[in-house]
């Protein structure tokens, strides 16, 4: 009777790392097929493989995905617990194991690591503890010891210049959020097994949607140790464990973090109300299709093309087609130019960036002189001529000059010549009625008196549309 | 009988189980496999099947531990 026997949860053959192989790639005597071998029979025994998702990190063990038929994601350098939050909030049900070695969890992945222990996310977090970078030939990590002599730190690691041993477990112990905490080693054959124990509770935590656990897992890196595979277990028993005690740091019991309790993501209708579009105005969809817009609106901080974007994607919506819109600040935000883009569509939406508009409003020079040339040919450029002084100089595209400003001016607020610009635009587009405006512009603008200046503004710009429409 | 099988082209010589073994089943053969590594081989009978070398080993597929059948003789 076959008693132990390599794990379903790994495929018969590794067939990504090669045709027919069967061995790992890592070196002799390396922590790392050992902990996947935990993992793998532990998905076994709780009837996950289905739906196990093993996110693997960059370091000696970025292959797993060679070795685990389970699903596989290999992710940045530290950010598999950011990768698995993204997961989860479309896999509701799917086991997340974030697998990282230190230097990308205590290394490159420091933040990642945090935020999601300290929004408890429901995740298995396997940190393979080896004080050393493995996979780049063995340079100091931030587990590194003090007195490890690394590739980079020949003479051992020196406190005063590089800093002292992380203890992760011990920071992640000082977050309130995770439920479960331990750190084992895999020196010796007991502590194999101890490490096991850990590791189906640390599972059986998310399998229970409990919350986040975190295990730290000290592995032998005989290589980079330049140890024998034996003689480096020992070397973690008298020089690694007494430095990072191998203990448990919490074990909740109270089951009230559940992760059940998330809010959900909002739908349709929700989003609605977020954005203040009220429903009752939601029109039946236009029997005439406008075409796809891909719309950038740019000026400088202050003229307001952040709100003439999300108005003009609020118009869209509110009448049942798809709109997207995302910002874009310079660097310099203040001062600078900045852009907003938004893009029309009858059809779902698939990347909001609006890289080669064809439409363009341009409130100041420097968006005309960065943008002109991106525009697609055939494509509509508003020019606010108030401020921008020089003509458009393509010949392919239809350039329509207003003086935007000195009307926002004379309708009583600088400040809304977005509105005579966005106005103008829908009304020689008719990518959304003008009435539509008027009633999304009070459900985005709190201010009761700027809400008339806003509306009388749209007027002022269908005066001038009707008066000039040889222009459009 | 319980027995210890070692897939000699997936063994990498390490010795972690030749160490843990408490039985001291296993020995490091003469022979070299494809990759180059010299293999383990099973070689007593005193074995409990209590899985101890399939756990250290760190190669995935490696090690299969055979325990004996109810009633078999040891
Ligand atoms: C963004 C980025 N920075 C740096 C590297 C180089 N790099 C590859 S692996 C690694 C460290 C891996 O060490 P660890 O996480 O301890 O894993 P191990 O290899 O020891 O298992 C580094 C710095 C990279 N691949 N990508
Ligand atoms: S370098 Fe170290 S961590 Fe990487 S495979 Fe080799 S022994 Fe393992
Ligand atoms: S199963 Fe136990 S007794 Fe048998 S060879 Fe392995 S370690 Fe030794
Ligand atoms: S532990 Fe595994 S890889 Fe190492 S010598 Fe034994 S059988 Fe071979």
């Amino acid at each position: 009777m076959i008693k132990h026997q390599k794990p379903r949860a790994f495929f018969d053959t590794f067939e990504r790392k090669g045709p027919g192989q069967k061995n790992t790639h890592y070196c002799p005597g390396c922590g790392h097929g050992t902990a996947h071998k935990l993992i793998a029979e532990l998905i076994d025994e709780l009837h996950i493989q289905d739906r196990t998702i093993f996110c693997s990190p960059v370091g000696c063990s970025v292959f797993a995905y060679y070795y685990f038929d389970t699903g596989n994601i290999q992710c940045s350098h530290g950010r598999a617990p950011a990768v698995a939050t993204g997961i989860r909030r479309t896999h509701k049900d799917s086991i997340l194991i974030s697998y990282q070695g230190d230097g990308d969890l205590a290394g490159i992945g420091t933040a990642e690591i945090i935020h999601a222990a300290n929004r408890g996310e429901n995740l298995t977090v396997f940190f393979i503890n080896n004080a050393i970078y493995g996979m780049t030939g063995g340079q100091l990590a931030p587990t590194t010891l003090i007195g490890q002599s690394t590739l980079t730190s020949p003479g051992g690691r020196v406190q005063s210049r590089d800093g002292s041993p992380i203890g992760m477990a011990e920071i992640m112990d000082a977050i309130k959020t995770p439920v479960f905490i331990e750190r084992v080693s895999l020196a010796t054959p007991g502590k194999v097994m101890r490490a096991r124990k850990v590791f189906k509770k640390a599972l059986l935590n998310q399998v229970q949607k409990r919350g986040f656990s975190f295990v730290e897992v000290l592995s032998p890196c005989p290589v980079n140790w330049k140890l024998t595979p034996s003689r480096a277990r020992r070397w973690m028993e008298e020089k690694l464990e007494p430095v990072f005690p191998v203990m448990n740091f919490r074990e909740t019991e109270d089951l009230k973090i559940n992760k059940e309790t998330i809010p959900p993501v909002l739908k349709g209708e929700d989003l609605l109300n977020v954005f203040r579009v009220n429903k009752d105005q939601l029109h039946p969809p236009k029997a005439k299709e406008i075409s796809d817009q891909f719309v950038k609106i740019s000026g400088f901080g202050g003229q307001g093309v952040m709100s003439a974007g999300v108005l003009l994607a609020n118009c869209v919506i509110a009448e049942g087609r798809n709109a997207t819109w995302i910002p874009s600040y310079g660097p310099a935000m203040r001062g600078g130019t900045a852009n907003a883009s938004v893009i029309v569509s009858g059809k779902n939406i698939g990347s909001p960036l609006v890289d080669y508009p064809n439409v363009l409003i341009a409130m100041n020079l420097p968006s005309l002189n960065i943008f002109e040339e991106k525009v697609l040919p055939g494509g509509f450029i508003f020019i606010n001529s108030s401020i921008i002084t020089r003509k458009v100089k393509r010949e392919d595209v239809k350039s329509i000059y207003v003086p935007a400003s000195d009307m926002a001016k004379q309708g009583g607020m600088l400040a809304a010549a977005n509105v005579i610009m966005l106005s103008l635009y829908m009304l020689a587009s008719k990518v959304s009625d003008i009435q539509t405006l008027k009633k999304v512009i009070p459900l985005s603008i709190k201010k009761k008196e700027y809400i008339d200046v806003n509306l009388k503004i749209v007027d002022i710009a269908i005066e001038f549309y009707e008066k000039n429409k040889d222009a459009f | 009988m319980n027995r210890v099988e070692i897939h000699k082209e997936e063994c990498k010589g390490c010795r972690l189980c030749v160490d843990a073994c408490p039985k001291h089943c296993l020995i490091p053969g003469s022979g070299i496999n494809n990759i180059g590594y010299q293999f383990i081989e099973f070689e007593s009978e005193r074995c409990t099947a209590c899985g101890i070398c399939y756990y250290v080993c760190p190669e995935l597929g490696a090690i299969t531990v055979h325990k004996k059948d109810k009633g078999e003789t040891p």
